[in-house]
């Protein structure tokens, strides 16, 4: 069923009776030629694009819960390609780029606003680590404008320009940055796999992984074992509990990162703002509620609920740079379980030693605006067994070698810094 | 959330800084493989369930201090003095 | 319409407030929802996405219709509750997201649209043609959409956060919660009892009931006043509890002045983190509606808001009540009214057995399946077995049975578990470690029922606390039980509301299920059930039940969503509170600065601390002026600069050499005494960490300088290597940045400017380059290093801080008097790049030993924290961006720091970048920019000619690469 316009008022017109289930709900077979651990944005897309861009639609995606359950429904929305190391700068740029199109592609409004990203700076070394950051976006191909404390004033004339205890000296504009719906996203592609002929499996946890003789089999599940050819590990959250039943070790510890919505209010900020000083990013929704995020609780955690010191840091930096959202009630808070690397970068490789296991993890807090590029390379990855030439750094062993470690906070080798 | 510094004792979490898994303790020999070495830093067993972690009392005593905990419910099962645990493991 | 001999509020004390303009009466003691009902105002609001008008439909912080703003200008506060917000002298509330009034709205032509705008309606269309959605769709939507609106000023309210410990945290001071402080209390225990009204009771003063013999309120009231007598019994009114943390940590806030026209000087809230050994909750229950077509008219209200409205405030919300039920509860509303004189028009109950009456006509079997009015309930149509019936009425209460408020306890990620016999979620116990729910929030609905489990909870309590809760008789109340039979929508046509705030229907919740978002979670997330101001506190229960059936699955089965903190919206100014302004983060001054603000130096933020930028002198015009002159006349003469925000950590023990062998690259234990040296700190990783230079004062100690932004981790990292690792080493170490001003004293006359200064003789053979000791100033013991930073013959002086200020005059008036002065970090900064010295610009974490040119600092003899990492193959070699000197040498002479690095003809694309700059600056000693930055195989390329591009400042500047020291390579200015 397509999805439009015109579609919406017949229906309207007819009672609302024809609108069907937007993907079918299927118990699974006992085999398939790939299967998917993790029905979330990223494990959603990757089966799309098996589907679309390879033409491989003998897919299972197994899914221990409901669709889009996990990060992808729980996160600040956040779309943008403002990364400035080389693996990082263009598989951000590639997926932003699919972001473009995704309404599209997959008939399927999930709300992307490019209303503009602005990062906030407030010395001269931070201008220059910024300035390296815009340059290498425009290196890209990208976006970006460098905006003097006047220039940020324009956009957000709100901030406190007198007050702050770190004084705005100007920002880095990415006008193409923005948000989405999140839910929308997982929904998007969840319906676009299905029509294409992938199975999505509801409420079906996968308990083991079968492995002979350094090959995978399959996969044993709590809706009994499934065998395939090829099975892909996207479960960002759980990646090392995962991996665990192939009897591997990741580099990723687990992090609960908190995020808070407000009661809905008239529009006020048009703009994503990212404040680093205070960690703190915020947007607007287009129900009105502002949507807004920090850094880490900063202890490993599986817990998606965080504590009070942290919510309490995230508004202390909203109040010093735009105390105008005072009195914007905070109406929900939640968390979401982030997979921490040693250098703040993904993996998207082969389990080095295991025919036919794949893994997509490692997304630390930046997963969402990824799940596009995510997709379409894990989907190539485990289509053609090369890496796609965007996603080409994301290996595994980049820690053990050290090389091509991606480190843009540079903060080093611990989880919780990135 | 709240721990117990064995010197201190029970304080807010704000006072503390949080480092990571305790396997940080059994630092490898300079001369070990880089396996041995990239498991050390890198890999993490990352339990959901019970752990043990190094935290910093960096606004009280500054004593590092292993933390027994679960990851699932936060609740914290044992506090103790990291050079005490590093002492009796050498 | 005020009901006389009804109610608590203060007949004998009026208040003047306005809404929407207009001027009216109310009294003490009212709510904004109680003092427009008694003036008949029905239309207080609008909602969310239709437009449709609504009044009050409940009677607490629940409310889910009448939500207005109050104040005006930058104090206007969005979205409150109108059945919260207490009523005060000059008082003006407005309605929101409507124009141009709340009676004549003209965005309600939403609601004829409603067909189109169903469940997810926007994910099917506004998606053609694409540039259209950022320009018109959105906008539309965005401007439609939102409830109240922020002022868009700076907030101008005061607020406060604050502690608090105690043995007991009681939530919620109804007939349960009361019960259960008062045994706590009488045995000893510290108790805070928080409850969210201003008046305390909860139930107690809503209901017409006895205890003991006496009013339920009056008890109450006696009840409360014992409490407030106990020392160790804290009662907070106004304060709602709205989070459960670990460890018994609570979060509260506390409404300190929304209902005072004059603050008198107190905070409007005050957030509370409250640390409890244990709790109690004791949150009441929330009667829950009955969804049927357009039950979503004003003068539509729970019947348990009627009951309140009446006894409490005496108020009756209509002339002609009817009610309509599935349990008993409903009755006693209509009891209610009929014995304070208001006309009950009927009772319509979806049971057959139900109690009889003579005082009104009663419908058995009958449910309300649609209502009429434009602007307020003018009749309801009712279903009986033998046909549709209507009866006029104004105020329809409702009552679909009751959902005990367990929200608390969901905070941990517990689940409640379905009880079929009162059709309610109940909690489990042990969802939060140490809280124990009581009373109706635990499904026990009758005040006996309550004032007992509070009681035994308290009890439970003191026995965890280690104490006696002494004899106690619990008091004599109502024990009726709680019949029900399930009612959640009644069938038909038309739109029957479950989220009033969002305008979510039991058409929508079915369309979700017919599009396959059948697990509860997709079913908020597709329809925004759940997602309002109320957070589906009015609605969760109705809807799930409304899916259940939808999907042939029982409501256990379908399962609840999760509830989030916080229980009632918290202000972001509460949850912030402090940080408005500058209070954020600490401000850290060096005893230097305010002899350097009197010089007019721009003082610049730098790891907390402020720094001197430049010291303007009358004449100049830019800070590049003054900037050039600092850098000649140390260059020339001798400057002075505060440095003392560099980490200082003084370092004492047997093994303090051992230990910093292991910490840095380079050998310390076989540094004399006397003796500086440069050291280079790694992480485990291999990357650098930090440098800095360490003295050794003594055989057993060493004072180790940090950069100013490490000075924290730095301290935190030498704990943790000794503590960790190194527990057997005798060393000790404590940071003492703040117990020491230091000043560098630099330049070709610094000896001369110091020698003349201290009472020790200064000169080469005493103080030899990287030679340190103690000195003597002006009869202060203090300490001298032959330290330098800029690449001149240069000491640093440092004395107990309390004389910092003292010595920084005076040496300024010394160097002065030499021809020099104070310089500033744009001219330390200028000296540094001049000399190829590094900060954590190029040690900015990516960076290892090998790329700064300092690979052999890496000791081969011994083992140090990062030593075998920097090892890997990937972090040393050509393909590496190594540090290189950077000369501007074609017709553009401008260098910037952020730039890229490109071969000369190669387009400046990502494929092509082959490095960066980190630092510039312009050096009025060698005449021309200098960079310093990271190019690929750089050490091998000294002499190639790079383009240099910034896109984003349009600089493309040609230069030449070189080594990083541009000046004095050979270091016979700093030795001589």
């Amino acid at each position: 069923m397509r999805f439009s316009g015109w579609k919406v008022l017949r229906e309207g017109l007819t009672g609302n009776k024809g609108w069907r289930a937007h993907w079918r709900d299927a118990h699974p077979k006992p085999e398939y030629d790939l299967v998917i651990i993790g029905g979330g944005g990223h494990g959603l897309s990757t089966a799309y694009y098996l589907a679309k861009n390879h033409g491989l639609t003998n897919v299972a995606v197994l899914e221990k819960g409901y669709l889009g359950g996990g990060n992808v429904g729980r996160n600040t929305t956040i779309v943008r390609a403002n990364y400035f190391l080389q693996g990082n700068s263009e598989f951000y740029s590639h997926s932003l780029k699919l972001w473009e199109g995704l309404e599209d592609d997959l008939n399927y409004n999930v709300m992307h606003s490019q209303r503009g990203l602005i990062n906030l700076f407030h010395s001269d070394g931070q201008r220059d680590a910024f300035a390296r950051r815009g340059n290498m976006m425009v290196n890209q191909g990208d976006d970006a404008i460098l905006l003097d404390r006047e220039g940020v004033r324009r956009h957000l004339p709100y901030l406190d320009f007198e007050q702050t205890r770190f004084p705005i000296y100007g920002g880095l504009y990415h006008p193409r940055g923005g948000t989405a719906r999140h839910d929308a996203v997982a929904w998007g592609y969840a319906r676009g796999a299905s029509d294409r002929g992938v199975d999505l499996v509801q409420n079906c946890e996968v308990t083991g992984i079968d492995i002979e003789s350094g090959v995978v089999r399959g996969v044993q599940t709590t809706k009994g074992p499934i065998r395939a050819r090829k099975v892909g590990i996207i479960v960002a959250g759980r990646s090392g509990l995962v991996a665990g039943m192939a009897g591997r070790r990741l580099p990723i510890e687990s992090h609960v990162l908190q995020a808070f919505v407000t009661e809905g209010l008239k529009p006020v900020i048009n703009h994503v703002i990212s404040f680093g000083m205070g960690h703190f990013y915020i947007s607007q929704s287009d129900k009105g509620g502002l949507v807004f995020g920090g850094d880490l609780d900063f202890y490993a955690s599986y817990a998606q609920r965080g504590n009070l010191p942290m919510k309490e840091h995230v508004m202390e930096a909203g109040m010093t740079l735009m105390p105008m959202i005072g009195k914007a009630k905070v109406l929900r808070s939640w968390g979401g379980v982030m997979d921490m690397t040693p250098d703040g970068s993904p993996v998207i490789d082969k389990m080095e030693g295991i025919d036919g296991l794949y893994i997509d993890c490692g997304w630390n807090y930046g997963g969402f605006k990824a799940v596009p590029a995510s997709g379409w390379c894990m989907a190539h990855l485990m289509a053609t067994d090369t890496p796609h030439e965007v996603a080409a750094g994301f290996r595994l062993d980049r820690f053990r070698t050290g090389v091509g470690i991606m480190d843009e906070e540079g903060t080093g080798s611990q989880h919780n810094l990135h | 959330m709240r721990l117990t510094c064995p010197i201190c004792g029970e304080r807010d979490r704000r006072e503390f800084y949080y480092v990571g898994d305790a396997v940080l303790l059994r630092r490898p020999d300079p001369e070990a493989s880089d396996v041995v070495w990239d498991d050390y830093l890198h890999n993490r067993d990352n339990p959901a369930g019970e752990t043990r972690d190094l935290w910093y009392h960096e606004a009280g005593c500054a004593g590092w201090i292993v933390v027994t905990r679960n990851t699932l419910t936060h609740e914290v099962i044992a506090t103790e003095l990291a050079s005490k645990v590093s002492e009796a493991q050498a | 319409m005020r009901v006389a001999g009804k109610g608590l509020v203060n007949r004998s004390a009026p208040v003047t407030f306005r809404f929407e303009g207009r001027s009216y009466q109310g009294f003490e003691g009212d709510t904004l929802a109680s003092a427009l009902l008694a003036n008949e105002v029905r239309v207080l609001a609008r909602s969310f996405k239709y437009h449709r008008p609504r009044g009050v439909m409940g009677a607490g912080s629940e409310e889910a219709n009448a939500l207005v703003t109050v104040g005006r200008g930058a104090a206007q506060e969005p979205n409150l509750r109108a059945t919260v917000q207490e009523i005060y002298e000059g008082l003006e509330a407005r309605p929101q997201n409507c124009w141009p009034s709340v009676n004549l709205d003209l965005l309600s032509v939403n609601d004829l649209a409603a067909p189109f705008l169903g469940a997810g309606f926007y994910y099917k269309t506004f998606m053609w043609p694409r540039a259209f959605w950022e320009k018109i769709y959105e906008p539309i939507i965005r401007r439609s959409a939102g409830l109240g609106a922020l002022s868009g000023a700076h907030n101008p309210d005061r607020y406060e956060k604050a502690f608090a410990f105690c043995d007991l945290l009681v939530i919620g001071a109804g007939p349960a919660g009361l019960m259960a402080a008062l045994v706590a209390g009488r045995a000893g225990a510290d108790v805070i009892l928080a409850d969210e009204d201003s008046l305390l009771g909860g139930r107690l003063n809503n209901e017409v009931e006895d205890i003991d013999g006496q009013a339920a309120s009056d008890w109450a009231a006696g009840v409360v006043a014992e409490l407030r007598q106990m020392p160790n019994v804290r009662v907070m009114s106004r304060t709602t509890v709205t989070g459960a943390y670990d460890q018994g940590t609570y979060g509260a806030l506390e409404r300190v002045a929304h209902h005072l026209g004059n603050r008198g000087g107190r905070p409007l809230e005050c957030f509370w983190r409250i640390v409890a050994r244990r709790a109690i909750l004791a949150a009441g229950a929330i009667e829950r509606p009955v969804a049927f077509r357009n039950n979503d008219r004003p003068g539509i209200m729970t019947a348990s808001a009627v009951r309140t409205y009446l006894n409490r405030y005496g108020v009756a919300p209509g002339r002609r009540v009817t009610v309509f039920g599935n349990n008993d509860d409903a009755h006693r509303t209509a009891r209610d009214l009929v014995a304070a004189g208001v006309h009950v028009a009927a009772v319509i109950d979806s049971r057959r057995d139900v109690p009889e009456s003579d005082a009104y006509p009663i419908f058995r079997g009958a449910q309300v399946c649609n209502s009429s009015g434009r602007k307020g309930l003018e009749s309801v149509t009712f279903r009986t077995a033998s046909g549709e019936d209507k009866v006029e009425t104004d105020c329809l209460a409702m009552s679909g049975g009751w959902n005990p408020t367990l929200h608390l306890t969901c905070h941990m990620n517990g689940r409640p578990t379905w009880n079929e016999e009162i059709q309610s979620f109940v909690p489990i116990a042990g969802m939060i470690p140490g809280l124990e729910a009581a009373g109706a929030c635990n499904g026990a609905f009758s005040t006996h029922g309550a004032l007992r489990e509070g009681a035994e909870a308290a009890t439970r309590a003191l026995e965890a606390l280690g104490m006696r809760s002494g004899e106690f008789d619990l008091p004599e109340a109502g024990d009726a039980p709680y019949r029900i039979a399930p009612l959640w929508a009644v069938g038909g046509k038309g739109r029957a509301w479950l989220d009033f705030q969002n305008d979510v229907t039991v058409k929508d919740v079915k369309q979700a299920a017919q599009e396959n978002f059948a697990s509860v979670e997709h079913m908020k997330r597709y329809t925004t059930q759940g997602m309002s101001p109320d957070q589906g506190k009015n609605s969760n229960v109705a809807a799930l039940a409304v899916l259940a059936d939808a999907t042939g699955r029982g409501i256990p089965e379908t399962g609840t969503t999760t509830f989030r903190p916080p229980y009632v919206p918290v202000s972001i100014a509460a949850l912030g509170a402090g940080a408005q302004g500058s209070g954020f983060a600490p401000q850290r001054y060096t005893t230097s600065h305010r002899a350097s603000v009197e010089r007019g130096a721009p003082m610049i933020e730098a790891g907390l601390w402020y720094r001197p930028g430049y010291f303007p002198v009358p004449g100049e015009k830019t800070w590049r002026q003054a900037c050039d002159r600092e850098v000649n006349m140390v260059r020339s003469a001798v400057g002075v600069c505060d440095v003392s925000t560099l980490g200082k950590i003084d370092i004492q023990g047997p093994d303090a050499g051992v230990f910093l062998d292991f910490v840095y690259t380079n050998m310390f234990s076989t540094l004399k005494v006397g003796r500086v040296r440069y050291g280079l700190m790694l992480r485990e990783d291999g990357t650098v960490m930090d440098d800095g230079t360490t003295a050794r004062l003594g055989e057993h100690h060493y004072v180790m300088t940090t950069t100013t932004a490490a000075a924290g981790p730095v301290m935190r990292h030498l704990e943790y290597v000794h503590q960790c690792l190194r527990p057997d080493l005798d060393v000790q170490m404590i940071s003492v940045t703040e117990q020491w001003a230091q000043f560098a004293v630099a330049g070709p006359r610094s000896r001369e400017l110091l020698d003349a200064l201290v009472e020790e003789e200064v000169n080469a053979g005493t103080w030899p380059f990287m030679g340190c000791g103690e000195i003597t100033v002006q009869g202060v013991g203090g300490r001298l290093f032959r330290i330098s930073f800029s690449g001149e013959h240069a000491y640093e002086i440092a004395v107990p801080s309390r004389y910092g200020d003292s010595l920084f005059r005076l040496l300024t008036a010394r160097a002065e008097a030499l021809g020099g002065g104070l310089y500033g970090m744009e001219a330390l900064n200028v000296l540094r790049i001049e000399k190829g010295f590094i900060t954590h610009a190029e040690i900015h974490g990516r960076v290892t030993a090998f790329d700064i040119g300092m690979e052999r600092m890496v000791s081969a003899s011994k083992d140090c924290i990062g030593k075998t990492m920097s090892e890997r193959p990937g972090l040393n070699g050509a393909e590496r961006e190594q540090l290189v000197g950077l000369k501007p040498v074609g017709p553009v002479k401008q260098l910037t720091a952020g730039a890229h690095l490109f071969e000369r003809d190669a387009a400046p694309v990502r494929q092509n970048a082959q490095g960066y700059t980190t630092s510039v600056g312009f050096s009025p000693t060698l005449e021309s920019f200098l960079g310093l930055g990271f190019l690929r195989n750089g050490r091998a390329r000294h002499g190639e000619e790079v383009v240099m591009v910034d896109h984003l400042r349009g600089v493309t500047t040609r230069c030449v690469v070189c080594d990083p020291v541009f000046l004095d390579p050979e270091g016979g200015r700093v030795r001589g």
